[in-house]
This record gives C-alpha cells, sequence and structure tokens, in this order.
C-alpha cells in the first residue's frame, strides 16, 4: 500500500511569484521567507516522494462564481498554471497522478464528501508556488506526480475547520488504502494570519498563529473548536485559509504518528504572516 | 433579497456570502475576465464599453470609476476578483490595504512590519 510519507504547510500570495521571477529571493525583504525552506527542500532530496496531494484554495483561476464546489479534487493528467491577473511569468505545468486522483474520489465520496471531479483544472499561485519554493531546481520536469484538492474559501458559507479536518483524515485514510508502492507528500497551502479587504485590511495576528502552529504538533484538531466567522475574527478575511493547514495536518495522522522537522514564520510578505511547517511520518 | 444566513458581524471585515455573490456577479465577471491579457488591454481601450459589455450597474460603475476598493467591495465586489482589476492599474496589495484603511502606503507597510514585532 501507499504511505504517506510526511507533510508541508505553508503560506502562499503571489508576491513570491514576482519574487522569484525577478531573484529577490536574497534581499532583505524575501530572506527570512526564502531562507526558511532549504531545510524542507533538503528533507525532499533525502525522502523523494513520488507523489504530492497538494490541499489549496482557488483564487478566480479555475473557478469562478458561475460554478463553485466547496471541495473539488482534480482528475487530470497534468496541470497548467496560467495569467492571473497580473503577467507574473507562469510556471511549467505539472504531471497530474490520475489512479491516486480516482482512488481518493472513490473513497472520499464513499465517506460522505461531496466533491466536484476535475479532468480540466488550471491551479493558480496557491498551488504553483509553494511547489516552486519546494523544488526551486525542478525546472521543466517536476520531480512528483500532483493531485490537486482544492477548498472553497471564495463565497460563503466555507466549509468548518471541523469539516476540513475530516477531509484530511479521509485523505490520508485513502492514500493509506491505496494499493501502490508509491511514497506521498501531504502539502496544504494558506495562511496564515491575513486580511485584504475592508477597513481592517492589514490585519495580522502574530500570536494566534504561533498558537495554531503549536497546535499542530500537540493537539491539530484545536482549531476546529472555531466557527469560520471566529476563526476570521481572530485571522483575517484571507487567515481563514488555515483551513489547508488544518486539512493536510489532520491527513497525516495523530499526534504520536508524526514528528515536527522543522518551522519558520516570517511576518510580513505583501499583508502576510507567512507560516512554513515540515512533519515527517514515523515510520 | 438578504437571503444569506445571518453571519457574526466583524467590524470591517466583509464576508462574501450569497447576498454580495448575487450582488457583485457582473462586477467580479468583468474582473474574472482580467485573467486574459487580451482582456486587460481592451478594457484600458475603452473602459466604459467594456462595463457595458459585463452589464454593471449605477454603484458598480461608479466604484469602477472612482478606482476605489471600499466603494468596489460595497458594490459586491470580492476582494480575489477585485486584485485582477487593480492590477490592470499597477497597484499591489499594500496600496489597496492603504487606499481602504486611509493610511499612507508607507505607514501602512510599516504598520505589517510592526506586527512581527
Amino acid at each position: 500500500m501507499a504511505k504517506i510519507v510526511g507533510g508541508i504547510v505553508t503560506s502562499h500570495v503571489p508576491a513570491i511569484g514576482r519574487a522569484i521571477a525577478g531573484g529577490l529571493q536574497q534581499e532583505a525583504y524575501w530572506k527570512p521567507f526564502f531562507d526558511g525552506f532549504a531545510p524542507v527542500q533538503q528533507w525532499l532530496a533525502e525522502v523523494k516522494p513520488d507523489v504530492a496531494v497538494v490541499i489549496y484554495n482557488d483564487h478566480g483561476l479555475n473557478f469562478f462564481l458561475d460554478k463553485m464546489p466547496t471541495f473539488a479534487v482534480g482528475a487530470a493528467p497534468q496541470y497548467s498554471n496560467a495569467d492571473e491577473g497580473w503577467g507574473i511569468p507562469t510556471l511549467p505545468a505539472f504531471p497530474g497522478d490520475q489512479d491516486l486522483s480516482w482512488h481518493l474520489i472513490e473513497e472520499l465520496v464513499a465517506k460522505e464528501f461531496d466533491l466536484t471531479t476535475c479532468q480540466e483544472m488550471l491551479v493558480d499561485h496557491a498551488f504553483t508556488l509553494p511547489m516552486k519554493l519546494l523544488w526551486p531546481n525542478a525546472g521543466e520536469a517536476w520531480p512528483v506526480r500532483t493531485v490537486p484538492v482544492c477548498i472553497n474559501t471564495v463565497q460563503h458559507p466555507l466549509p468548518s475547520a471541523r469539516r476540513c479536518f475530516k477531509l484530511g483524515q479521509a485523505i490520508g485514510e485513502a492514500v493509506a488504502s491505496w494499493d501502490s508502492d508509491a511514497r506521498v507528500v501531504v502539502i496544504g497551502t494558506g495562511g496564515l494570519s491575513h486580511q485584504l479587504d475592508g477597513e481592517r485590511a492589514g490585519f495580522i495576528n502574530k500570536s494566534f498563529d504561533l498558537e495554531f502552529m503549536d497546535s499542530l504538533v500537540n493537539d491539530p484538531a484545536w482549531a476546529t473548536r472555531y466557527s469560520v466567522e471566529e476563526l476570521i475574527e481572530l485571522t483575517g478575511t484571507q487567515g481563514i485559509e488555515l483551513l489547508m493547514w488544518v486539512a493536510a495536518r489532520a491527513a497525516l495522522g495523530g499526534v504520536d504518528q508524526v514528528r515536527k522537522l522543522h518551522a519558520n514564520y516570517h511576518i510580513p510578505i505583501s499583508n502576510t504572516a507567512a507560516g512554513l511547517m515540515l512533519f515527517e511520518n514515523k515510520d | 433579497m438578504a437571503t444569506a444566513k445571518v453571519r457574526r458581524v466583524i467590524p470591517g471585515t466583509p464576508l462574501f456570502d450569497g447576498d454580495a455573490a448575487r450582488k457583485g456577479y457582473a462586477l467580479n465577471k468583468m474582473c474574472y475576465s482580467f485573467n486574459s491579457a487580451d482582456n486587460r488591454a481592451e478594457f484600458t481601450r475603452d473602459e466604459a464599453a467594456y462595463c457595458r459589455k459585463y452589464g454593471l450597474d449605477p454603484q458598480q460603475l461608479a466604484a469602477v470609476e472612482k478606482r476605489n476598493v471600499l466603494d468596489l467591495i460595497a458594490a459586491g465586489g470580492n476582494a480575489y476578483y477585485l486584485a485582477k482589476f487593480a492590477g490592470i492599474f499597477g497597484l499591489d496589495m499594500q496600496d489597496i490595504g492603504a487606499q481602504q484603511t486611509g493610511m499612507s502606503k508607507e505607514a501602512f507597510k510599516a504598520r505589517l512590519i510592526e506586527a512581527g514585532k
């Protein structure tokens, strides 16, 4: 059966793409953010996962308000990036893993997650930039196959943290029951605290972010005590993207099954508090 | 037409729910079209004609004309789609944040850095 080797959770903002395109990684503004990824890149080079399940939120590249799924799973042979409105250079297409896609779809629907399945799917900066941060030297050939899992954070009602936690658990169980010798890494991208819109724009909550990051080590279901509105009050309108972290961490299993290998936290990148954590699953 | 569930009110923090999604559909659809460079160029060439094509209502037209983010949100705009509109004018998230909070861009950026201390 397939095995989850670990998980990585990270923030994403479009400005990272601009910084990469401009070669700004070592400038004072960006250095504390980009340098945080070195231990994760090294871990990936050692562990060499075959497949990445990437839990992220689309920002209006693949999905518009005409059709807005709560949970969508990619089932495409490959996933392309495209212009999101700012003309930032796009990244090479990502190979899919249709066997795992359909296994996930079968298992998740059997567990009463009513999914949208996508045989064509554009992936935006929330998917592509973390991949580039994790494998900066991949060039045209990404070293992993991918399965995108998209959670709606555009239009309320959003799924609760409790529901996203359960989705993550179900993803973890599905991977463990996949008849394959593949080694799988689970990636969650979004957050941490930030708010782009309204008079409260620029809101950041460092103490909550740090408590949340700590909870993923010691009590991964901690955030499920909060409603979506409570989480937005605590983390900002787009801080709610921490749902991706909740789901990805839940996929890895309980406290005893996982060890934290690395964490980084830096304020700000653009308007966002940037977090990064690496978890390894114990044998 | 307030059919969406009543949500917790968080000061200065718009939640894009069913009411906003209904109200803002035309505006957001136009902003979504700005994923394409050709569409951005077409908007720049003849803004009024482009807005007509998407059927913006008077409140949305006025907000677009003023480039005012709070007005755009009040007209049903969603932050993720509005970011594509802002990109046409070369505005980044700190410009947007400064405009909405009534701060200078430098003061807004300084506040972000302060949040990390």
